[in-house]
């Protein structure tokens, strides 16, 4: 899986769990949870998906490394050696 | 014979819109089994029944819209005769010409509001049923010509729903309305310091996988419900003039709907759970909450209501009780700030949790002594 494809699957859960985010509208850089309504139990729901579809571990210590859309890609596609 | 009346779910709740008969005349149920699905002015719910029998009449055609209290069905009770279901000749119950289609309840609202015909639907899930992602498809139909090799753009928003949206509002309203005109509300709020918590919290989080990971709101819903059994007054309903205590504690949790609005359905017996039940408990109700499917026992019968702002940075919040309830106990965010903690100021992440609660039922000095209770159960986390 390269990283366009993580990207791809990130969004995926992201709109599952916020079915009004516009993908194409999220700036990569910004925090997410300005951008998207997200209260804790959707931000770990979003964080369970992904750790069940992609198979990558997440520690809680981590949360604070996932702030941008950018940083989760990057963070999953470090996690799954992608490039 | 059992009458089974359209049921009041949720003080705000007048009249309800029988979607769909989950039984047939001549089955039989016993108690907690779901027998129709509602849709109320929030969400299609599931309603059980709490006595044992046997179904001997529907008397509301799927569709119809009943205020609450009216008979909607008959039953008879064990050991009574079923009046013979003779009355429909035409179309014995067994040789129905098709058999009968399962479509979700979330489905069912989901086509309800989209105006989309079940009939013309087709299903896709366990069994053939009828899912949500179906409804959608058949929505989209008529404006997308199918192109299987073009990938689908993301979901556009729907349009809002304006009329739900508008329903909702105005339960919440009336129920708001009710309790500002009703309830003589005191509140209180006291700072509580949630280093123990944190601290403990992060160390049982580190050790579970991320699926089993609980959150803090978890551990304030437990001190909330523990709490209130030391202080029954705070956890109960205020019905004809007088006190009812609850029997036991049902939690009810404020859960803010994506499209608008808020639902606050119950956690049964949160007392006795364990945090990873509470948690699994509270995630499962968010999760129904927003599918729109919830129970009727959950939507009619909490005794206190909890609601967590904390998310967006509120500070504290002045919560108004959901009657018939006599209470309802509200958590700000969770932040930093300095304390003073043995003649020295330490950094501390602190939480504001106030209380609304009824003065026909209890006195500031008791709602003071409830909040110091939740404060002091926050400081034993392990405990909870």
């Amino acid at each position: 899986m390269n990283k366009t494809e993580v990207r791809t699957a990130v969004l995926a859960e992201l709109t599952r769990i916020a079915p009004e985010v516009e993908a194409g509208e999220l700036a990569a850089e910004r925090p997410l949870r300005d951008q998207v309504d997200l209260d804790s139990m959707d931000w770990l729901n979003f964080l369970v998906a992904l750790h069940e579809h992609l198979k990558v571990e997440i520690p809680e210590a981590d949360y604070q490394k996932l702030g941008t859309l950018q940083q989760v890609v990057d963070y999953i596609a470090a996690k799954l050696g992608a490039p | 014979m059992i009458e089974f009346k359209m049921p009041a779910l949720g003080s705000d709740m007048t009249e309800g819109k029988l979607l769909e008969w989950k039984v047939k005349q001549g089955d039989a149920v016993k108690r907690g089994d779901v027998i129709a699905v509602v849709d109320t002015s929030k969400a299609a719910v599931e309603v059980e029944i709490w006595q044992a029998g046997t179904v001997q009449e529907l008397l509301t055609e799927p569709g119809t819209t009943v205020p609450v209290g009216t008979v909607i069905a008959t039953l008879a009770a064990p050991g009574e005769a079923v009046a013979a279901p003779e009355k429909r000749p035409e179309k014995p119950a067994e040789e129905r010409p098709q058999p009968r289609r399962r479509i979700s309840p979330a489905a069912r609202k989901h086509a309800e509001d989209r105006g989309v015909d079940l009939d013309k639907v087709e299903g896709t899930g366990p069994g053939g049923s009828v899912t949500v992602e179906d409804v959608e498809r058949a929505a989209k139909r008529p404006v997308v010509e199918e192109k299987p090799a073009v990938k689908p753009l993301p979901e556009k928003k729907a349009p809002p729903v304006s009329d739900r949206a508008l329903e909702m509002r105005k339960a919440i309203a009336a129920a708001m309305a009710r309790s500002k005109r009703e309830i003589p509300h005191y509140y209180l709020s006291q700072s509580v310091p949630l280093a123990r918590a944190t601290e403990w919290l992060e160390a049982e989080n580190a050790r579970r996988p991320i699926t089993e990971r609980v959150l803090m709101a978890v551990l304030q819903l437990k001190a909330v419900a523990l709490a209130c059994m030391k202080f029954p007054d705070m956890n109960g309903f205020f019905r004809d003039g007088a006190f009812v205590p609850g029997p036991s504690v049902h939690a009810g949790v404020a859960i803010s709907l994506r499209q608008g609005g808020l639902v606050a359905p119950a956690i049964h017996d949160a007392q006795e759970l364990p945090l990873p039940e509470l948690m699994r408990s509270l995630a499962d109700l968010v999760r129904r909450a927003r599918a729109g499917s919830l129970r009727s026992s959950e939507m009619s019968d909490p005794t206190i209501t909890i609601t967590n702002l904390g998310e967006g940075g509120v500070e504290t919040v002045f919560p108004i009780i959901y009657p018939p309830q006599v209470a309802i106990v509200g958590f700000g965010t969770i932040a930093r700030r300095a304390w003073i903690l043995d003649n020295d100021i330490r950094l501390v992440p602190m939480v504001s949790v106030s209380l609304g609660a009824d003065h026909r039922v209890s006195d500031g000095h008791r709602g003071a002594l409830f909040l110091a209770e939740i404060a002091r159960l926050l400081q034993e986390p392990e405990k909870l």
